[in-house]
């Protein structure tokens, strides 16, 4: 075993995503109480000039044409080698889409113990300790791996993005890959349409989830937003359920938001949820179940039916 | 095409969950258990593709004693489904890595173009049985998938994999192939009660090997669970109490400090 930490570095449209610097920030951490090193590794071709801003001691590049863009299948014959050579302690990937296919993979290929949905690593004299959520956020587990190293897929936005405290670029070494798997052709990437409404940009977001029931009681939210000169944003299966468009979905698959007021209604506060949101200024939740997990992130909670609170509320502000 | 899809039954988190004597696991006394909602997905993409393709949908589920296996396997049949089969014999749900050999043992028994996952399951700590089961049977497999469709005359699939902000990755995928599923181009299809009532009597569930329902030659999942919590709600939310018109004007309140809602709010 090595003291290393490796981070699997996310890219997409020559740009490191956000969760990466997550990701490095923590493994800089970790290997500072263990007295091991953060490792980067970036899978692409000709993005070496990626690494330079990287926050880790050493930065391993694979370059292939092969490795193009993210396919699940040569991502995983480049990694499987590497990560059987070096030992590492940790390797530290973020629980993404391509991170969920990435790292169960890799488990099973290299018979090595995988903690996913975590929200913290840590390091004691035992090694490496996992929290992580279950039951959509209900449950809290701290795991240990048995052989004392493994995998861990991180939630978005568990740790902070500071990348800027890394302190010089990364020692960069560039290897071909030893092996690439074809199986799976990356086409092209589609990207959403613009929507009628940029919640982004808005500072007040009424946001509903399940607990609005029918799609005739979303007229309450309009009528609430509007009341508050916000807009009406929803969990994921609201825009699954076409009752709102995609673009208006917040959360891991959805859009980050970051408004000064958020009213979460009828929203049990999912992980995939909670990544999109949980940097709100301000966050008041109404929910029926005085157990669901938004109830940890919010500053303000009711447990209450939101179709008596939101009418309620819509006539108290003379909407 | 051969369809095979896997799926569970896992606990309805309408219902409160406690943790068990040992504080490393769920209280299994009480619980009550639904359909896992991706499964149900993966089913009803499974369904569409068929009955586009033609051939024919397996539905496996491991035989877990918690829950009730004969009635989730006779609603899959109540809403299409061509075959049904348990795997192995377990107490409770195993760990990934165990439910993956299992699976994988079975499959390699039974014809597959196209293996069907829900994306995830809530109830599991070890990550995505569909990739496990792939890289076992050596396939290729694509996670949080919200488009399938048949292409090269049945040689390949056009999967979208989704990222955040709503962009997704096109990829062509060889077959056979494991996909985990996100979401299904139709909500999933009612199977009336008294249809899967009259199945569970009728229906033949097919008893299938799960190479001795252990770690079927992996080492299982390699987890050490130290401890598990409730975690404490509203740790940090001030709760208002009171009937809808109270919480109303106290919700107003707080939004009109921030001068929100008082028409000064952008
Ligand atoms: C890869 C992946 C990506 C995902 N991406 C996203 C994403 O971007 N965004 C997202 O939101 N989810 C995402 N999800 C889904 C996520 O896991 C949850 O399924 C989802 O967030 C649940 O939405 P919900 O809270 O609206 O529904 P539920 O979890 O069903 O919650 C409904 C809530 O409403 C409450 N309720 C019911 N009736 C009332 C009432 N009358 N008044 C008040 N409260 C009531 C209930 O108590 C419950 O808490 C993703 C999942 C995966 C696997
Ligand atoms: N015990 C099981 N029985 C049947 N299917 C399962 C089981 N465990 C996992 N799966 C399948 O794998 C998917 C992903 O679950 P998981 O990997 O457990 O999060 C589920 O949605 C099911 O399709």
């Amino acid at each position: 075993m090595s003291a290393e930490i490796l981070v699997l570095v996310e890219h997409r449209d020559g740009a490191v995503l956000d969760t990466t610097h997550e990701l490095l920030g923590r493994a800089r951490t970790l290997a500072a109480a263990s007295g091991g090193e953060a490792v980067a590794v970036l899978l692409g071709s000709g993005a070496a000039g990626l690494a330079a801003g990287l926050g880790a001691a050493r930065a391993i590049v694979v370059d292939d044409p092969g490795l193009e863009s993210f396919s699940p299948s040569a991502y995983q014959a480049a990694l499987v080698p590497l990560v059987r050579e070096r030992q590492p302690v940790i390797v530290l990937i973020s629980n993404s889409g391509p991170g969920m296919d990435v790292a169960a993979g890799l488990s099973a290929a290299l018979d090595l113990p995988l903690a996913a949905y975590a929200t913290d690593v840590t390091m004691d004299a035992q090694g490496p300790l996992v929290s992580s959520q279950l039951y959509a956020g209900k449950i809290e587990a701290k795991v240990r791996f048995s052989g004392g190293r493994g995998i861990v897929t991180v939630i978005a936005g568990s740790f902070s993005g500071d990348s800027t405290a890394a302190g010089g670029s990364p020692a960069v070494e560039v290897v071909g890959a030893a092996a690439t798997d074809e199986r799976i052709r990356f086409v092209g990437l589609i990207r959403p349409a613009a929507g009628d409404v940029d919640i982004t940009r808005e500072s007040v977001l009424v946001s509903v989830g399940r607990g609005i029931g029918e799609q005739d009681n979303l007229e309450l939210v309009e009528a609430l937003a509007a009341a508050l000169g916000g807009a009406v944003s929803s969990s994921r299966p609201i825009a699954d359920l076409g009752w709102l468009p995609r673009t208006r979905q917040v959360g891991k698959s959805g859009l980050k938001v970051k408004p000064k007021a958020y009213l979460a209604l009828g929203i049990s506060g999912a992980p995939e949820h909670l990544e999109g949101m949980r940097g709100a200024e301000l966050i008041i939740a109404v929910n029926s179940d005085p157990r669901a997990p938004i109830f940890s992130v919010a500053h303000y909670g009711a447990v209450a039916d939101l179709l008596d609170v939101v009418p309620a509320l819509t006539a108290r502000l003379g909407g | 095409m051969e369809y095979v899809v896997l799926l569970k039954q896992v606990p309805d988190l309408a219902e409160d969950l406690a943790i068990d004597g040992d504080g490393t696991g769920i209280d299994r006394e009480w619980l009550s258990f639904v359909a896992s909602e991706w499964d149900e997905y993966a089913l009803e993409e499974a369904l569409h593709l068929r009955d586009a393709t033609g051939g024919s949908v397996t539905c496996l589920a491991l035989g877990v004693e918690s829950g009730d296996v004969s009635e989730l396997l006779a609603t899959c049949l109540a809403r299409g489904a061509d075959r049904v089969g348990k795997v192995g014999s377990f107490e409770h749900g195993p760990d990934s890595h165990a439910a993956a050999a299992a699976f994988a043992e079975a499959l390699r028994g039974i014809p597959h173009d196209l293996v069907l996952t829900g994306v995830q399951a809530i109830d599991d700590l070890d990550g995505q049985v569909g990739p496990l089961v792939a890289t076992r049977l050596d396939l290729p497999h694509v996670s949080v998938v919200t488009h399938i469709a048949v292409a090269d005359g049945g040689g390949a699939v056009t999967v979208h994999q989704e990222y955040a902000g709503g962009v997704v990755g096109e990829f062509e995928v060889m077959l056979p192939a494991v996909l985990g599923v996100q979401t299904s181009r139709e909500a999933p299809r009612y199977a009336p009660v008294s249809r899967v009532r009259q199945l569970m009597k009728t229906a033949t569930i097919e008893a299938l090997d799960g190479g001795g329902g252990g770690g079927g030659g992996g080492s299982g999942s390699g987890l050490v669970i130290e401890s598990m919590a409730v975690p404490t709600v509203g740790r940090a939310a001030e709760m208002i109490t009171g009937n809808p018109a109270a919480i109303a004007d106290r919700i107003a309140a707080i939004l009109a400090e921030r001068g929100i809602g008082s028409g000064a709010a952008r």
